[in-house]
């Protein structure tokens, strides 16, 4: 069974999202999603400034498999992305909550965040 | 959806199980990139249960003549064959390799997407006694470099004088299993055939040989580094052998032997072919999308994925015959350029395709 951590957020689309210490919100694929995808092998990541609105797609993760879309999950500005993905796409398989996160977002309104799916609701809309 | 006789292990071992061809298979026991050097650069096992085993009677050798596109007259007994089976228009009803078993016969593996469609052809085609489908054979494939190392500890016997391409018997519990020097990988290797009953036995001591467990994933992988063709992607029933670079397995030496196809072959001239890409941008291709040349020719990918050995994106296109210039691939919504080259992509070591000229 995939890893769902109880302090952080969630998209139906499989991303998550945490706010950290200075406003910003911390983006990336859940263990679920990283499972499904297989080996990544290339990420594309968004620009930092961008504006990006809620489940707008606005990174591509390239697995062995397939292509998929990464969705904003709340609406606001890129302020920064991992870089370091460009050598190391795997940090994405190996550690999808910590080395391997996507983007940062400042967000437009933080409430937004609430509207995500906690664990327990991310869990369940894998059951349906 | 139907279970090879190793599905037990596959599931033991933690692979992701997968339908494919109305079959479960294993797509990856973990990780298909670690598969995949395995292979390169140790040993991988694979099973391949899936795909279509049928055996011919010495008295069909005159039918199977005129059925395949390449000769069996040219084989001595343990010599294989890769070629293919056409249908009246010369396009290719599957790829296959036949084996000549000496007094035992023929015995041909083909795809597990085309079972049906083979079996057909081989009752439509051919007298109705003296050739059998065999549903009750396992394959498993050991891959790589220390592929050699291994069959021997598992045959108790030395194998280096064992040529590529060819096959031999050795005894089993009952049956005695076919094995031959042939693969799908690019690697040295063995395909062993072998009573289903029979399989789990030999995987398990595979495994504690040292060969590692690999999924279709990482088949898929490889087979395109090699630069081989796969079936239902790169070839279907309107592709011409020549246009996939199989021109090589059509033997059109004896005027007499008038294969299945072969008045289309003469008279049809294909104006497209395949070449192979590797991607200059960062990105993935993917079957489907398009290809553009500066002289405005346009193809498409039939193939593509990410080259492990590489680490960039590679690609089987069909393209017009006419094709010049900088290349370009249509990749999620932007044109990236490619570098046209001819397969294979990688050759058992690592090393850069040379240039198309052509």
């Amino acid at each position: 069974m995939s890893e769902m951590p109880a302090s952080l957020r969630y998209a139906r689309t499989h991303e998550w999202a945490r706010q950290d210490e200075d406003g910003a919100v911390t983006v990336g694929i859940t263990d679920h999603a990283q499972e499904a995808l297989g080996d990544v092998v290339f990420v594309e990541l968004p620009t930092v400034g961008a504006q990006v609105a809620a489940a707008d797609p606005c990174a591509t993760v390239e697995s062995v498999k397939a292509a998929s879309d990464i969705y904003a999950p709340l609406a606001g500005e890129v302020v920064e992305v991992n870089e370091a993905l460009g050598d190391a796409p795997e940090r994405l398989n190996e550690s999808p909550y910590g080395e391997g996160w996507i983007f940062r977002l400042q967000p437009n309104d933080t409430a937004e965040l609430e509207r995500l799916l906690d664990a327990e609701g991310y869990r369940a809309s894998l059951a349906d | 959806m139907r279970r090879t006789p190793l599905y037990e292990r596959h599931t033991a071992a933690g692979a992701r199980m997968v339908p494919f061809a109305g079959w479960q298979m294993p797509l990856h026991y973990g990780s298909q990139l670690d598969e995949h050097h395995a292979v390169r650069e140790r040993a991988g096992l694979f099973d391949v249960s899936h795909m279509r085993v049928a055996d011919f009677a010495p008295t069909l050798a005159p039918a199977l003549r005129t059925l395949f596109a390449f000769d069996i007259a040219r084989l001595t007994p343990g010599q294989a064959q890769y070629g293919c089976l056409l249908n009246e228009r010369g396009g290719i009803v599957d790829d296959l390799i036949l084996y000549h078993r000496g007094e035992a016969g023929f015995r041909v593996v083909s795809n597990a997407g085309t079972r049906e469609r083979v079996a057909e052809r081989y009752a439509a085609l051919l007298p109705a006694s003296g050739w059998s489908l065999r549903d009750d054979v396992a394959i498993l494939a050991l891959q790589g470099p220390a592929a050699a190392g291994i069959m021997a500890g598992l045959l108790g016997r030395e194998v280096d004088r064992w040529r590529p391409f060819t096959g031999q018997s050795q005894p089993g519990e009952g049956e005695p299993w076919w094995l031959g020097r042939t693969g799908y990988t690019g690697e040295d290797g063995f395909e062993i055939i072998l009573p289903a009953t029979e399989a789990g036995g030999l995987w398990q001591r595979a495994v504690a040989a040292g060969a590692v467990p690999a999924g279709l994933g990482a088949r898929d992988t490889l087979r395109l580094e090699a630069g081989l063709n796969l079936y239902g992607a790169d070839m279907d029933e309107a592709t011409l052998p020549a246009q996939v670079r199989l021109g090589w397995t059509v033997d059109l030496d004896d005027p007499a032997r008038d294969f299945v196809g072969r008045q289309a072959l003469e008279t049809v001239t294909p104006i497209t072919h395949q070449c192979g890409l590797v991607l200059q941008a960062p990105g993935v291709m993917r079957a489907g999308q398009h290809v553009r040349f500066a002289d405005g020719a346009e193809g498409r990918i039939t193939s593509g994925g990410w080259s492990p050995v590489l680490s960039q994106s590679i690609a089987l296109a069909q393209v017009p015959d006419a094709a010049d210039g900088a290349c370009e691939v249509s990749v999620r919504g932007r044109w990236l350029p490619a570098l046209k080259v001819r397969p294979p992509f990688v050759r058992r070591a690592p090393r850069a395709p040379a240039p198309m000229s052509a």
